[in-house]
């Protein structure tokens, strides 16, 4: 009897705690997606804002104009966006590319064979992804000075390679390490050869492997300034040194609104990259555990 | 080693032999693994080796040259020659060159004279940085961990911030942190946060907080989906509170990723550069990567001394981090990624 008078008032309060701990789960999400989106969500309207109302503070878009965008890729002020968008591109092509050249080898024998000193590579190449950029800086600095190689782009992808292949080789290597690989003996097995083996197996299992990996890496050029700021020249600047020194039409005031629509430029494309391969970049970044 | 010779034992699956053939196949095998494994391997090595090894080097070589430029002893302009350990000690001790050929303490306005406050400035925005983004970074992934409708789009909202370059976070939040912009709006205060001593570091940590937490939040939250709820279930009938279930199942059993989270942040927060450099504050926000980037063009010798300096301590704090709390980087990464952290 006590028992069958007790059981429905358990449920009652056990299905009321349940429900106040999700609505505090909900409230929490709600927080954190508006702290994370908000200040990009300001950026993008005060880019479409007229730059007379550029200390406008309604929350959605008023006063709204393409200008800003016509003014951010303009070069009469000196800025280059356009050219600094395809420097972005060039750089951060040939880092991802030479970094998947030679890192893949590396990562297949971390991930797949037992061999001697395997824990001090995973140790060397884990120290060099945390490397600060600044020890590289001046000595660089000075030998490309001395061999004529300021501001080319040669002189921008090599220091950038140093630590892009460590985060290749790193996050590549756990990929690599999930993946069935005995599916390849079972092709074998079956009559395959073991080029035909990795070619209908191996290969298309790990081509999202792959492009994850370039995808973190090629993130992580795009959004490195500190070498390139030093480095490059006008005709070189990648997009993140073209922000930081963006100019406009009067000196000593900040082109607030251009800038904003500068920034939305360079950074809608990674945020559509994001929305797309949000799963393989959590698992990329985790699995790596290298910041990108 | 005994670990990776029963690997091969288990891998081979041939008929078995006599001991002293079996290992003397397996010892053969396993030296043709080395020997594949250094063939793959060893072009990343020599490419590491030539973009980190080469200038690391040099600017050991180059740290222990003087600058050119107008000796203060002679007013003659000199072409350097060997410094001895005196860029070293310009830096540390704050020592200028006089003109009777002595030393003397760096004026203020000096780089020299900075050295120590920069260090000041970057071990501050790395301790408060660091524990602020460990501790929203757990709430955040404690949240996520939890299921509810909506979790994917909490996910990739995070993923923005860190997918946002430093430098337009930098510029992005200079505008609203402007003295008519948004925050001063919202507030209705006057403050110079891009200008002024405290405001602007108080700003620039709460632009780090704001750009690097996703990513700290994402590595707990791996650490987190490797705790089964059972263990959870079994706290909740023994009648621990959340509170301490917290304290004594979620808490330990996160430690070993936990502790390899915060020692790339440190390390990430040490080398911090993007901010200070675009964000302003000038002196009160120069960290060490600053001051380094100032002194290049004054004299490329003492920025190389600089920087293995700044080099050294970054090492040292990773040495002692891992030594004192036992983070093992190689270990736990391993580990997780097989899915067997514990």
């Amino acid at each position: 009897m006590t028992t069958a008078a007790l059981e429905p008032t358990v449920n009652r309060a056990s299905v009321s705690r349940r429900r106040w701990s999700s609505i505090r789960t909900w409230i929490s999400a709600i927080i954190i997606v508006l702290w994370c989106l908000l200040p990009f969500y300001w950026m993008v309207v005060t880019s479409f804002r007229d730059v007379g109302y550029t200390f406008d503070t309604t929350p959605w878009p008023t006063h709204v104009t393409l200008d800003n965008y016509v003014t951010a890729l303009s070069t009469h002020w000196g800025n280059h966006l356009g050219k600094a968008l395809l420097n972005s591109l060039i750089i951060g092509a040939s880092v991802t590319i030479i970094a998947l050249l030679v890192g893949t080898f590396a990562a297949y024998a971390l991930s797949r064979i037992e061999f001697r000193f395997k824990g001090i590579v995973l140790g060397v190449i884990m120290g060099a992804s945390m490397f600060p950029g600044v020890a590289l800086l001046t000595p660089l600095f000075q030998l490309f000075t001395n061999i004529g190689w300021m501001g080319t782009y040669q002189a921008l992808i090599i220091p950038e390679i140093s630590f892009v292949l460590p985060l290749t080789v790193y996050t590549l290597t756990s990929f690599l390490r999930e993946m069935p690989w005995d599916l390849e003996e079972a092709a074998r097995i079956d009559g395959c050869t073991s080029a035909q083996a990795f070619r209908k197996v191996i290969l298309p299992l790990a081509a999202p492997a792959v492009f994850t990996t370039a995808i973190l890496a090629f993130i992580s050029s795009w959004n490195e300034f500190l070498i390139s700021s030093q480095l490059s020249s006008d005709k070189t600047q990648p997009v993140t040194v073209a922000i930081a020194s963006f100019t406009g039409s009067l000196p000593h005031q900040e082109p607030y609104t251009a800038v904003m629509a500068a920034g939305t430029i360079v950074t809608v494309p990674l945020v559509i990259l994001v929305l797309i391969f949000q799963r393989r970049i959590v698992a990329g970044l985790t699995a790596g555990g290298v910041k990108g | 080693m005994s670990s990776t010779a029963m690997g091969a034992a288990r891998d081979s699956g041939a008929p078995p032999r006599s001991p002293r053939q079996q290992r003397g196949g397996l010892a053969r095998a396993q030296r043709a693994r080395n020997r594949n494994a250094f063939f793959l391997i060893i072009p990343s090595i020599v490419l590491l080796a030539v973009v980190i090894g080469y200038p690391i080097v040099s600017a050991i070589v180059m740290a222990f040259q003087k600058d050119a430029g107008l000796d203060a002893a002679t007013g003659f302009f000199v072409q350097g020659g060997f410094a001895g350990i005196s860029n070293f000690t310009h830096w540390l001790l704050q020592q200028c060159p006089t003109s009777d050929g002595g030393t003397t303490s760096c004026p203020p306005g000096n780089l020299g004279a900075q050295f120590w406050s920069s260090t000041f400035t970057t071990f501050f925005f790395t301790v408060v940085t660091v524990i602020c983004e460990t501790v929203f970074g757990f709430w955040m992934a404690i949240i996520m961990n939890r299921a509810f409708h909506g979790r994917s789009l909490v996910r990739t909202a995070i993923l923005v911030p860190w997918a946002i370059p430093t430098a337009v976070t930098a510029k992005l939040w200079f505008f609203i942190f402007s003295v008519a912009g948004i925050v001063n709006s919202l507030f209705a205060t006057k403050i110079l946060w891009t200008s002024d001593d405290w405001p602007a570091r108080i700003a620039i940590i709460i632009i780090d907080v704001w750009k690097t937490t996703p990513f700290m939040a994402l590595l707990i939250l791996a650490g987190l989906q490797l705790i089964p709820e059972e263990v959870y279930e079994a706290a909740r009938v023994d009648g621990a509170t959340t509170w301490k279930s917290f304290w004594t199942i979620t808490l330990p059993l996160v430690r070993p990723a936990l502790l390899v989270a915060v020692l790339f942040r440190i390390l990430d927060a040490l080398r911090m550069y993007d901010l200070p450099a675009i964000f302003g504050g000038g002196d009160a926000t120069a960290t060490w990567s600053v001051l380094v980037v100032q002194q290049m063009r004054q004299g490329p010798n003492a920025a190389s001394a600089l920087s293995t300096i700044v080099f050294v301590f970054i090492f040292l704090v990773a040495f002692l981090f891992v030594r004192f709390l036992g983070a093992n980087v190689v270990q736990t990464t391993q580990a997780q990624q097989k899915g067997e952290l514990k």
